[in-house]
């Protein structure tokens, strides 16, 4: 079992055993879908989603697209 | 020549411009975006659920490759949350026409100008088109233009109100003075209001609740469309000068007692 941090998604602490972007993506069953990731408020590019380590106490906003007018 | 709406970078040949909020269901909302023939509907962007990541999303409903994706702001009250809305994105689709709004408060949803400037500034900055909601003051428009906006889209009357337009003269004069596209956003009840709109000079409508909340909404899709369109035209043409008194549609010679 590897170990976990514990980082905040949307507001809430969760423990995750994903260590970059890329894994959390993976673990939370998003793959595919339509998202934007900001990270202790700074949004992070696609590309760089398998190489930003997530550490402990991050701040990850994960939204999607809605209907809205 | 095809009347075509250009802002910035995208040129489109609906002048009406769907929301997608407030639907029963994304089934009604495709139907009634096709319904209504819009090139370009407005998303928000929120949070994702990560308890129920399987839900059915807007995005299989509404084709990003068919529809120009509009992200707004809506909800934000200050320029920071705006623009890291709008920066978010911009990351997920790509997308860089947006619609800016910040509002003031919760009650009135009017625009809050002072934040919405700020905003303007660094999305335009970023290289953001920035399509921009605020109120019907021509000064503020200008501005607003002047910042480097695509498009201007003062309200008609609060959103979600269909209270039609509240002053039709200020929609005229942000018009006459406005190098930019106007859209008459919020406020839009039905169709007539959407076709005077159109008549002021208005270069498009922003209509999400008069579609979504009719009775049947594909159907209301297709009065705004023809609303649009019938106003587009009337407005194109040139209207006959309103006069004090009758003028007789008949000749007034060869009368037959003479």
């Amino acid at each position: 079992m590897s170990s976990t941090v514990s980082i905040h998604i949307n507001g809430e602490l969760r423990r995750v055993h994903a260590r970059s972007l890329t894994a959390l993506i993976e673990e939370l069953s998003l793959s595919g879908r339509t998202i934007a990731i900001e990270r202790n408020l700074e949004v992070v590019p696609r590309s760089q989603y398998a190489t930003t380590e997530l550490c402990e106490g991050d701040r990850i906003e994960l939204v999607h697209m809605i209907g809205g007018g | 020549m095809p009347d075509t709406f250009k802002v910035g970078t995208y040129t489109f040949t609906s002048r009406l411009i769907a929301g997608s909020g407030k639907y029963k269901d994304f089934a009604t909302t495709k139907a009634a975006t096709e319904a209504a023939e819009a090139e370009m509907i407005t998303v928000a962007v929120r949070r994702v659920n990560i308890t129920d990541p399987g839900k059915e999303n807007l995005l299989d409903y509404i084709d990003p490759k068919k529809y120009t994706i509009l992200p707004n702001t809506a909800g934000c009250f200050n320029a920071e949350d705006a623009v890291r809305t709008l920066r978010l994105a911009r990351e997920a689709g790509g997308w860089d026409l947006v619609k800016l709004e910040v509002l003031g408060d919760t009650e009135t949803l009017y625009p809050n100008v002072v934040e919405t400037i700020k905003a303007a500034e660094i999305l335009v900055a970023e290289g953001f088109q920035v399509m921009v909601y605020t109120s019907d003051d021509p000064i503020v428009a200008l501005r607003l233009e002047e910042i480097g906006c695509v498009a201007v889209m003062p309200l008609g009357n609060p959103i979600g109100s269909g209270r039609g337009l509240a002053n039709p003269f200020n929609i005229r004069v942000i018009k006459q003075r406005a190098g930019v596209p106007i859209v008459v956003d919020a406020g839009i009840g039905t169709a007539s209001d959407a076709a005077k709109a159109m008549e002021l000079g208005a270069d498009a409508c922003l209509i999400n609740t008069a579609i979504a909340e009719a009775k049947d909404e594909c159907m209301m899709a297709r009065a705004m469309r023809d609303a649009v369109r019938a106003g587009r035209q009337a407005y194109l043409a040139g209207r006959m000068p309103k006069r004090a008194f009758a003028s007789a549609s008949s000749p007034t010679e060869g009368y037959i007692w003479d």
